[in-house]
């Protein structure tokens, strides 16, 4: 197990190089700069600005040294937000996406593995029909709806929670921009269940368990659950890469201070150092979760174990 | 023997239907089935027969549009529409079951101790670290090696003969009434299928218990059951004595499927006859494993220096187990995969050639499949597919040549030439089979590698077959090489037999020579175990 993660984790080393080359020169081929505003600046003005940030250097030299600043951890400065440094703006909103994001992830793998599981168990019945429209609708309606949506009913109709805002950091905040975060990610999990559930209801293995009588509850918990789960779990880590590491709509709907609107600021404003910065930072969250992942379904099924 | 009190499962008016898309398929027509204690039953029928199905339908099986209507009384209780609770306490205890498939029957992701001891904490109560001991006393009883060590593997970790022992001990766990057996060894290879049945009988005369065995083979039938209920269409068209039913068959369709095993031998050619492929030092290595960061790779030998002489109008069978490398051989000899070795057709040497080099070659050197359901196309007409080599080695051809060459060939094989239009869905597995071999001949082949050409027909579907291919042998002077883990059909159609064991020959010769004095005590198991289990 061990020599399995440290090979993995050695591996992420290229994969993260390679990651950061192909960002940094997308984002430079890309016409304009950070400081080309509406208003054009003076050229003088211009030209300190460049030379202060060492932008008028030569492209490969600009990736040297981003690159060895970055292997100690220092990202480089925000040329927007220029009272931050990227780590910093990263570090002071990470801990509110991944708040939001984990209980994103937890409603959405909750409700969406009981709610498939039902549906498969109740195979083309009216229960079945109702979850899997309701799931389409979860695919098909963007959050952007979404959110809106459960503001209007929930924070001004009803005015039963805030509309916004990380307030005190209590629970109440967080629960319109959750269901607005988990609602895609639930109807995936649900149709995911659903149909390797039925799939596993189908085995001879299951027909084995029913032939020696075991209680239903017994075939489909111990036996079929379990087989069912796999493909579930391999979706589990782009989808928590995706959702612990921020939303730009959602947190922008809800006025949340998370990481989750940089990437789409960064990337209007040119500003190439957070752009980067994001991209790094999800790039190691879709390492870690796959890896994470891939020891879970290692215990789940005897037949990929690590050894 | 038929003493009433004996009976203790009895079965009136057993209906199964299923309900699909087409309408009702009735695949139990009402049968009568009588089951006495501790006799050996044998229910006998091809595939569609409804065997299974009935069984299924007693024990409450049946896939999810299937229905059961009738009854099964085990000893005065009726099981037809017994709530699953009460179903639930025979099921696994008093009456149990094992299966075709014993690769896919155990569940991949618990340990086999674990899931022997299931039925016995379920039915019996305890813990699973009490059910341990007896578990192991079961693996013990069913012979699998090792059971200390075994019984915390998982079923991949065990061979297919190992994991047929591990359902056995399932089976017995609860100390059964009846035990079903459902094709119980068709998944084996020919020497585990004899240790298995071995098994059974022993266990049998041990436990006292009744054994239902479902089987589309009559060679374990004649040895293993004390009475036989004969199956078509979902009917049992004759029950009685194995004795009396194998001796004097009354129902038409007994007599012709006793009558389908497969008979005749083949005439060696004449010792003149030129040598049409031979192989020398074949060899062929698989890599297993490798990759960036994985670990390093390993070779293994599956064929280790085999030589092969075929002669025009030749017939060699090649028999062994799964793993032998019988299959590979014979795609080695058709240059179908990276070997070493010498090679020759008829007088040119092909050691050397590459994929191009071989294509004009191709429409001589021939091969048809095991499986006709999955070599066919399906979204191909079945004239698209016996006419798809003639686009390649004789693209001159026009569209009417085309299509007289594929009517001939339909004719040849016994198959409807009108029936081109239409799809390899709509045809039986010997039908299929059929097309597959006019695909092969339509292109006036010199040599046909035949890889297990009949292992998934029925009995009697088999020996037609067999009789097709060895009519278009003499007509066409054909020579075949005969790949089959099935000894009487090699010994019905070979002049010439080699017996492969880990990818080498262990022994060959003339057929006649290898039937009646085999010489290894490998090939001496492996009859023994075909002819007499």
């Amino acid at each position: 197990m061990i020599p399995f993660v440290l090979r993995r984790l050695a591996s992420a080393v290229p994969t993260l190089f390679i990651v950061v080359t192909i960002s940094f020169f997308l984002m430079r081929f890309a016409p304009g700069g950070p400081f080309n505003l509406e208003r054009p600046l003076p050229p003088s003005t211009m030209e300190n600005l460049m030379r202060t940030y060492q932008l008028d250097q030569p492209l490969w030299r600009q990736y040297i040294h981003y690159l060895s600043n970055a292997v100690t951890g220092d990202f480089g400065p925000s040329y927007i937000y220029k009272d931050n440094n990227v780590a910093q703006l990263i570090g002071k909103g990470l801990p509110y996406s991944m708040e939001l994001g984990f209980y994103a992830l937890l409603l959405a793998v909750v409700g969406g593995v009981i709610a498939g599981t039902i549906a498969a168990l109740r195979q083309n019945s009216f229960l079945d029909f109702a979850v899997m429209s309701v799931s389409t609708v979860g695919v098909t309606v963007p959050n952007f709806v979404v959110g809106p949506v459960l503001t209007l009913v929930f924070a001004i109709m009803l005015a039963w929670l805030p509309a916004g805002g990380w307030g005190d950091g209590s629970f109440r905040f967080l629960i319109l921009p959750m269901i607005a975060l988990a609602l895609p990610q639930l109807a995936v999990f649900a149709r995911l269940t659903r149909g390797s559930m039925i799939e596993a209801l189908n085995t001879d293995h299951i027909r084995t368990a029913k032939a020696y009588g075991l209680p239903s509850r017994a075939v489909v918990v111990t036996h079929a659950m379990r087989g069912a789960m796999l493909p579930v779990v391999s979706y589990l880590a782009p989808c928590a890469a995706a959702l612990l590491t921020g939303s730009a709509v959602v947190e922008t709907i809800f006025t949340i201070p998370g990481v989750g609107r940089y990437f789409v600021l960064g990337a209007i404003n040119r500003d190439y150092t957070l752009v980067m910065g994001t991209v790094i930072l999800i790039a190691i969250f879709v390492i870690v979760f796959n890896l994470l992942v891939d020891i879970l379904y290692g215990l789940l099924d005897p037949r990929v174990r690590h050894d | 023997m038929a003493d009433i009190k004996d009976t203790i499962l009895t079965v009136r008016g057993l209906k199964v239907d299923f309900s699909t898309p087409d309408g009702t398929v009735e695949a139990v027509k009402g049968i009568d089935l009588d089951v006495h204690a501790r006799e050996t039953l044998a229910v006998v029928g091809e595939s569609g027969s409804g065997k299974s199905q009935t069984m299924m339908g007693i024990m409450g099986l049946l896939a999810k549009n299937g229905t059961v209507a009738g009854s099964a009384r085990y000893r005065g209780q009726e099981l037809i529409g017994l709530p699953p609770k009460a179903l639930n306490e025979v099921r696994g205890s008093k009456i149990t079951m094992i299966f075709q498939e014993p690769m896919t029957s155990l569940d991949p992701l618990y340990t086999i101790g674990r899931q022997i001891a299931e039925p016995i904490v379920h039915h019996r109560g305890g813990t699973f670290k009490q059910a341990r001991k007896r578990v192991l006393e079961l693996l013990e009883l069913v012979g699998l090696p090792e059971p200390a060590r075994r019984i915390d593997s998982y079923p991949h970790e065990l061979s297919g003969g190992q994991r047929q022992r591990v359902m056995i001990a399932m089976a017995l766990a609860n100390e059964p009434d009846i035990l079903i057996a459902d094709e119980p060894t068709t998944a084996l290879d020919v020497t585990i299928q004899a240790q298995i049945l071995d098994l059974l009988k022993s266990l049998q005369q041990r436990f006292g218990m009744a054994i239902v065995l479902i089987t589309h083979d009559l060679g374990i039938v004649k040895h293993f059951a004390d009475r036989v209920a004969v199956m078509r269409r979902g009917e049992v068209v004759e029950q009685g004595r194995t004795t009396e039913i194998f001796e004097r068959p009354k129902a038409h369709y007994t007599k012709m499927l006793l009558a389908a095993e497969p008979s005749g031998r083949k005439a060696p050619p004449p010792g003149h006859a030129p040598i049409i492929l031979e192989g020398r030092d074949v060899a062929v290595d698989y890599v297993i494993g490798g990759g960036l960061f994985g670990v390093s790779s390993s070779a293994f030998r599956a064929v280790d220096g085999v030589n092969l002489r075929l002669r025009q109008g030749q017939t060699i069978g090649i028999v062994g187990e799964s793993g032998s490398g019988k299959s590979t051989l014979g795609r080695a000899l058709l240059r179908l995969l990276p070997s070493s070795g010498y090679y020759r057709f008829g007088t040119t040497n092909i050691s050397g050639f590459d994929r191009s080099a071989m294509r004009p070659l191709r429409r001589e050197l021939q091969l048809v499949f095991q499986d006709p359901y999955g070599s066919l196309s399906p979204r191909l007409t079945v004239g698209e597919i016996i006419t798809e080599g003639l686009y390649v080695h004789e693209p001159k051809l026009s569209r009417a040549e085309r299509d007289r060459r594929a009517i001939t060939a339909l004719k040849e094989v016994g198959l409807d030439p009108a029936s081109r239009n239409r799809y390899p869905h709509e045809f039986s597995g010997g039908q299929r089979q059929r097309i597959a071999i006019a695909r092969a001949i339509i292109l006036k082949p010199k040599v046909v590698i035949l890889d297990e050409p009949t292992s998934a027909l029925d009995r009697s579907v088999q020996g037609q077959v067999i009789e097709l291919l060895r009519d278009l042998q003499s007509k066409h002077g054909l020579s075949y090489i005969f790949i089959s883990h099935d000894l009487s059909v090699v010994k019905a159609m070979s002049d010439y037999v080699i017996v492969m064991k880990n990818g080498r020959i262990v022994e060959e010769g003339e057929t006649d020579a290898i039937f009646e004095a085999p010489r290894e005590p490998y090939t001496k198991t492996l009859i023994g175990a075909a002819f007499n289990v």
